[in-house]
């Protein structure tokens, strides 16, 4: 029996989508390798998280205590392996998030297992699952084989639908293991506050590149009119005209949208790798032979500064 | 391990950095027709970009302490030493290839690194977060974990980058009392981590812009040792955890239509899309 073991991302306040879409994946792999998913919240005062994500139609272990208030690597690892050995899982899965990132590597370590980064999707036949991951900045797409009796993946959240909401499974306490001496202390977090809704998350996406010069006005009047996440280019992060927060790309966020509108973006290699999978992309640049025409399924040839307030009005007077 | 103290504040002596030679990722990168790898013919190499940011950050931290030795570690053949001589005409002071045939995997690399530290005992060692060819973004956290050490991924700055002389070459690693505080950027915002010496550190992109070779620099970079090892001399079964059975073009996304105004854009983005 191939169990899996899907680790769940929260905000302290409540789960993140994130964990719902890496549910799905799971649910997928179980389905074939005939386990159980189980699933894990960690950290303070999360039990409500926890009924949240087993709600889910999934049986839950959730470790709350103060010791682990903070997702340091050091220590949830441990945890993360306790519960991986606890339920005898033969997949460890979370979202490829900055917090699963962190944390997922140490946890292959510690149980010996090989670990597959970014998953989008599974090749190999029933029980034998392959794992599909991009490389180069997804120019290419690899098919990987897991050698090790234990495996670890994160997956892209963007690349599997959310799990629905079903029978609630059980909700039980895991005992931390002994966590040892930690040598990472938790100083501050700054977060970044926005009105707007969370980039990998927004049903639209309104993003800027090189075109604006600097100046976003025009990409955050027409997000606010559609209630949409604002996105960036790599070289707009770079030039220090936004956030890297804001960032879409190989270096950046993953995101795919119901429709994703780039305004002055040509479409490198590296920022189209964070975007294709959008279900409807507009573009609108000066340059007819700008690369991201081939990817559009409306291309608008024009100046921005002209075309964002435009279709701001078009929209508005509706 | 190594660091002197200096009142309150320690020093760092030694820090470690890993270089790896990538294909540089600004030209096109097409699968082969058997899809056992990427086309090689005409492709250039490089550093991995955030492994130049690791050796600046080192060389940061060095001069700004006014002492210390920064080395830089490379896995690959013998064509790896060009972007370890990159690094040392950025200013590191020596070089280590451990030497290997053919890719080794994330898992491999952090244990072949888990090794040379043992035997260089550094205060620090400073990796890309990723490297941009396989873009697993495993190898730092793995290392930490087979150390035993902490760990601070996508280590930044605060503000967003850099000029004013790139910020007066000043590092984003505050080194203190034994600790490196780091700002990493992460989800949602930056987290302040302070880790205790010895710690891997990971670095992002808005970490600091690595500086240029200069001409001396090469010049001297020239004569900088590299010293070679070999996966058997450190005790390490490279034998990967991951295997690549196959590799594919991703799947084309078809172009679409060119519309005159916005107008049409509006009425095909509600009728034929029915996204608005």
């Amino acid at each position: 029996m191939s169990n899996v073991l899907i680790v769940a991302e929260h905000s302290n306040q409540s789960l993140k989508k994130s964990s719902l879409h890496a549910l799905e994946a799971a649910k997928q792999i179980a389905a074939r390798s005939g386990g159980k998913v189980v699933g894990l919240v960690m950290g303070k005062g999360v039990g409500e998280i926890a009924n949240e994500f087993a709600r889910h139609g999934v049986e839950v272990l959730v470790a709350d205590d103060a010791r682990i208030e903070h997702p340091l690597a050091e220590a949830w690892s441990k945890v993360v392996e306790k519960a991986a050995k606890e339920i005898s899982a033969a997949y460890v899965v979370a979202p490829a998030a900055s917090q699963s990132k962190d944390i997922l590597p140490r946890v292959a370590a510690r149980l010996e297992a090989g670990m597959a980064s970014d998953v989008i999707g599974f090749g190999g036949e029933g029980a034998e699952i392959t794992f599909k991951r991009p490389m180069w900045a997804g120019s290419v797409i690899a098919e990987v084989e897991i050698t090790t009796p234990v495996k670890v993946l994160t997956v892209r959240p963007t690349e599997f639908p959310p799990a629905q909401p079903g029978e609630a499974g059980a909700v039980n306490a895991l005992e931390l293991p002994e966590l040892g001496t930690i040598r990472t202390q938790f100083v501050e977090f700054r977060q970044v506050k926005s009105a707007r809704p969370e980039l990998t998350e927004a049903r639209i996406v309104v993003s800027g590149g090189r075109g604006t010069k600097g100046d976003f006005s025009p990409v955050e009047g027409l997000a606010d009119e559609l209630g949409a996440a604002v996105g960036a280019t790599r070289a707009v992060v770079d030039a220090g005209w936004m956030p890297n927060d804001l960032q879409v790309g190989q270096t950046g966020k993953t995101v795919a949208p119901e429709l994703y509108i780039a305004l002055g973006i040509s479409g490198a290699i590296q920022h189209v790798a964070g975007m294709k999978g959008s279900k409807v992309i507009v573009a609108v640049n000066k340059d007819p032979d700008a690369p991201i025409f081939q990817i559009a399924d409306y291309g608008l040839v024009g100046d921005l500064f002209q075309i964002a307030p435009e279709l701001q009005k078009a929209l508005s007077s509706k | 391990m190594g660091r002197i103290a200096h009142g309150a504040v320690e020093e760092i002596v030694k820090i470690l950095c890993g270089v790896k030679r990538v294909e540089d990722p600004d030209q096109k990168i097409k699968v082969n027709p058997d899809g056992s790898w990427i086309v090689l013919d005409g492709i250039n190499y490089k550093p991995n970009p955030y492994d130049e940011i690791a050796v600046e950050e080192a060389l940061r931290i060095k001069e700004k302490q006014g002492a210390g030795e920064v080395v830089v570690v490379s896995i690959g053949g013998d064509d790896s030493v060009t972007e370890m001589r990159h690094a040392m005409a950025m200013g590191a002071d020596r070089g280590i290839l451990v030497k290997v045939d053919g890719r080794v995997d994330s898992d491999a690399a952090a244990r072949l690194l888990a090794k040379v530290v043992e035997r260089e005992k550094p205060d620090l060692v400073i990796l890309g977060r990723q490297a941009v060819d396989s873009d697993q973004a495993q190898t730092g956290q793995l290392l930490a974990e087979y150390l035993g050490w902490g760990q601070a991924t996508f280590a930044a700055k605060f503000e967003s980058l850099e000029s004013d002389e790139e910020k007066a070459k000043q590092p984003g690693l505050q080194v203190q009392d034994g600790k490196v505080r780091v700002i990493r950027e992460i989800d949602g915002g930056l987290e302040v981590v302070d880790v205790q010496l010895p710690a891997v550190v990971t670095t992002e992109l808005r970490l600091n812009h690595p500086r240029y070779a200069s001409l001396p620099g090469i010049m001297k970079a020239k004569k900088k040792p590299v010293e070679e090892l070999t996966p058997a001399e450190l005790g390490v079964d490279t034998t990967p955890k991951v295997k690549v059975r196959k590799l594919s073009a991703p799947p084309e996304r078809k172009a679409g239509i060119m519309v005159p105004d916005v107008t049409t854009l509006v009425e095909k983005l509600r009728n034929e899309a029915k996204v608005l």
